[in-house]
This record gives C-alpha cells, structure tokens and sequence, in this order.
C-alpha cells in the first residue's frame, strides 16, 4: 500500500539525510565561524506581519487560521522574519548585525516534478553594514559556506536589481512604460525586450544598450564595455568588484548587468549562485535596504539563502564529473 | 548544464528540423551525420540531441542541453519553463490562431446564447489564457491529434491552432477568426549556460545576427 504526499515535497530517508546534514552542520560551521550566529524563528507566522515585508510574495503561501480567526500562513523565506526579528528584538542595539539560519520555507508551485513546495535553506543577513563593503562580505562567505559544504566549482553571478529601471529613467522613458521592459527582462525573454525596446523611440545607441544590457556578462572587463550612461551606473558594481577582490574571491564572481531576482524587496546588489555542473541556480539573495524599514527600523541589509538540497545534487553531479 | 565546455545543443525533430539544421551549417556545427540518420537521438561528436519540439525547453530549463531551437508556440504554451529567449531566429513562421467552421460565427454565438464557448486545441494553457485575456469564459479540450476535426463533429465552438498557409484550415471548411501571436522559431538557453558558457554562446548569437 502507498499513500501519497503532496507533489513538491519529499520523505528524506536514512542514508540522504546523513548527507544533507553534513552539508547543513558545514555550512552552519563556516558561518559561525564569520560571527554569524543562528537564529531560528516560528514556520508559522502571522500573514499581515509577513505582508508588511513583501505583498506580492505573501499570496503564493499557505495559509491557516487560529482559534481567534487570525490568518497564519508558513513563511516563504526568512529574510523577511529576520528583518521582523531585528526591528522588534534589536530595537535599542547597535548594529551591524550577523545572523544565520538552517531552516525549512515553504512555497506555491504550479508547475510539474521538481519545483519543491518545501526547501531547506541555509543562509545568512548582514544587517547595518551599507553598500558594497556588505555585500562583498556575503559573496564571499557565501563561497566560503558551499567550500565548507564540499563543492569546488560553484560561481556567484553579481548584478544590480535597479541598474535597468536607473537607465530607463535616465533615458526617459515614462514611467508606465517601465514594467513590461522589466517583466521581460525578469523573464529572461530577450526576444520580447528587444521589441519593446524598439517601440520606445530612443536613440540607436541608447536602444541597443537597453536591448543589449543583459548579455553583457563575465569578468571586470562586462564593467569596462558598459559605456555611457551604464558606466555611471555601474559605478557601484565596480567599487564592489574592488572589495571582492581585496578578499581574494572576485575570480569566483561573474557580473551579469542583465541580472534581477523576482523577489520584490531588492533594492540594490543582487547575487545568484550556480555550479557548472548543474543547470540551475542553488540560491541567491540580494541587498535589501528598505525591508527592515517597513517594520520599523531603518538599517541597511544584505544576505543570500542557498537550498540545502540543490547544493547536494550539484555536489553529486560534480563528483560524477570527477 | 552539460559536462564539457563546448555547448549541447537541443534540435526539435518535425517542422523545425530542416530550418535549424540549415542555421547550424552557417554556424559551422557539422549536420551530416544528424542529416543521415533519422533514428539516432544523440551525436555526441556534434554537440546535438534531436528530439520532439515540445521537449526542448525541457531539456534546456534542465541544463542537459545548454542551447535549443524551438518554436515560439511550444514557449507561450510552456511559459513556466525558466529559460532564456535570446534571439528569433525567423525561420519556421506560423500563426498562432482561433478558427471556427465557415459561414456564421459560433464562437460568438456560443458566448451570447451560452455564456461560455468550447475550444479545442494542444495548446491548453495558450488558449485559456488567451480567452481570459481577452475577458470571455472558455472550456478547454485538450486534444492530441488533429485539432481540426473537433468542430466538425461538434465537440467544441471553435479551435486555436497553429497555421503556416491556412491550408488544412480550409480544406476541413474552417476559418480563421482571431489571430493570437505570430510564431517563428527561437533560439533559447540554459540560464546557469548563459553565465557560465558566455563566449560560446555569445559566437552563436553573434553567428546568427552575422555582420
């Protein structure tokens, strides 16, 4: 006899679970290790208070009701319960603050096999340190972490999420115009870019570089070849290129001008995670400095999360490699 | 994404097969042994795996091929597929369209004496999208084989189909209505490829726009 569980989650038996907490306990280790102390908070929690964080990520969760008839829903990553935790429980102390986690979030899927409902993440958010000195603090710990978890080949793509909206403004374009151009872009569809682009009327140089923008991808030189307006506005991805590289790790970065990550909340530099063994991303995160405002206190922030489980299939891949 | 450093790249075997083939040769891929074989699926030699169209964005969301040609139809049908769309390759020009038998209009006719209309088509999550775009409650047949005899038998209002000359529309005494999208064939990518295979890709897309 068997009896189903819902698509998009998983039993975990003996021999893998041996396997995914070793990669756990390691990653957990090398953020202690950077002064990231763990923090746990509840999978449920009240969904007005997660909706202060991100409206449009709060509809995709799941959602229960108390005995008092207040809405629960399960937390779909815990950034935004970490920024609720710093503006409630850190009101009076002085930041930076470091914290880690290892914890389960959850997720609506509409699609087939292999889009987890459930995830185990293992991540970490720096709270109070501005700009690229901060976010090159999670770049590298976020290789040092997967080092730790055992892979030896994985890369950290670097973008920034507001760079496309900055050059439309600049170049200006109205305003109701933006959110095609950047759904678009979201959605990888370059083709449909290309278009839109076209139908704005720019100048031949500035639409090529608004068509072009997301192939510019790879090392310093993508920083060098933005010209123009894009090199002002890749000023900030250049001064975070000069701290990766004074902590030994801007050869693991790939800068990808093209990049922005769905989550709402991202208000600046913007990470994505891959090991060329497997085809897709095990993580990402981003800077997010108004999130912990909307709770209450205003404090810059960063941090990446990395799916447990994606890190072990692409460190079984790579071994395969080996 | 696959293992070595040059790019696998994923074919759609039917309509698209010549087209693309033609495209590889400009690029220098060598074809004359997918060319010759019409069983073989995987020529290691040339970096392809051959395969139906509508698998391709499986493949390449997955990362075993890191680049693929296909159809713009089997993309708006897989919308949910995390994928790249890079370029359209302008080959393979079809219509993405809503048909219905000649003389009259039932789709119209449905909608105001039933309240809803009955469309038939392989591209289930196209058409539903398109009838709720367009602010009109539709029922969705999925069908597998030839669409245009649904309404010829009265099982559906209407079709939404794909058409290249309208030819088999008119032969089974169907009309166009509504035209949803022009589709051409397009060239995608494996989004981890994309960063991490860069310069391969960046030839192709290069190759393809030419000088």
């Amino acid at each position: 006899m068997t009896y189903p569980i819902p698509p998009g989650t998983r039993d975990v038996l003996p021999e893998e679970m041996r396997e995914l907490r070793l990669i756990g306990e390691r990653m957990r280790g090398a953020f202690e290790d950077a002064g990231y102390g763990e923090i746990h908070t509840p999978a449920l929690e009240y969904e007005e208070v997660l909706r202060l964080g991100d409206a449009s990520a709060a509809g995709a969760r799941y959602r229960t009701f108390d005995e008092q008839g207040d809405v629960l829903a399960l937390r779909s990553d815990m950034t935004i319960p970490i920024a609720r935790v710093v503006a409630t429980r850190y009101e009076a102390a002085e930041p930076p603050f470091r914290f880690s986690y290892l914890s389960r979030a959850w997720r609506a899927t509409d699609r087939g096999v292999g889009e987890p409902r459930e995830f185990l993440q293992a991540g970490v958010e720096l709270i109070g340190i501005p700009g690229a000195e901060g976010e090159a603090e999670v770049v590298a710990l976020t290789i040092a972490a997967l080092d730790a978890a055992g892979l030896r080949r994985h890369r950290v793509g670097v973008g920034d999420g507001s760079l496309y909206a900055r050059l439309l403004h600049a170049f200006g374009v109205p305003a109701e115009a933006h959110l095609p151009l950047l759904e678009a872009l979201s959605r990888r569809d370059l083709v449909g870019l290309d278009m839109r682009v076209a139908e704005l009327g720019l100048a031949q140089q500035q639409r090529e570089l608004l068509a072009r923008l997301p192939e510019l991808r790879g090392g310093r030189e993508v920083l060098e070849r933005a010209a123009g307006p894009a090199a002002e506005a890749v000023e900030s991805l250049r001064v975070l290129h000069g701290e990766l590289e004074r902590r030994g790790v801007a050869d693991r970065v790939i800068f990808d001008l093209g990049l922005v990550r769905e989550l709402g909340y991202y208000t600046g530099a913007v990470f994505e995670v891959y090991d060329p063994a497997v085809g897709f991303t095990l993580g990402g995160g981003g800077r997010y400095d108004d999130l912990i405002g909307r709770f209450g206190r205003d404090l810059p922030a960063c941090g990446v999360g990395l799916d447990v489980q994606r890190i072990h299939l692409a460190q079984a891949a790579e071994e395969a490699l080996a | 994404m696959s293992a070595t450093d040059r790019l696998t790249i994923a074919v759609p075997r039917g309509a698209l097969f010549d087209g693309t083939l033609d495209l590889l040769d400009r690029l220098g891929v060598e074809t004359a042994e997918v060319r010759s074989n019409d069983r073989k699926l995987l020529f290691e030699d040339a970096g392809i795996v051959t395969m139906r169209p509508s698998d391709v964005p499986t493949y390449v969301e997955h990362g075993s091929a890191d680049i693929g040609i296909v159809g713009k139809d089997v993309l708006l049908e897989q919308d949910q597929r995390k994928v790249y769309e890079l370029l359209d390759l302008g080959f393979g020009r079809c219509r993405m369209v809503v048909a219905a038998r000649e003389g009259g209009d039932p789709i119209g006719e449905a909608l105001r004496r039933l309240g809803r209309v009955r469309i038939a088509t392989k591209y289930p999550r196209l058409a539903a999208r398109h009838f709720t775009e367009t602010g009109r409650q539709a029922e969705i047949v999925e069908v597998k084989g030839s669409v245009e005899l649904a309404p010829l038998t009265g099982l559906v209002d209407g079709i939404v189909d794909l058409t290249a000359t309208g030819t088999t529309l008119a032969e089974n005494g169907l009309r166009v209505m509504e035209e949803i999208e022009v589709c051409t064939a397009r060239l995608i990518a494996n989004p981890v490829a994309h960063k991490l295979k860069a310069a391969q890709i960046d030839a192709i897309v290069a190759g393809v726009r030419g000088p």
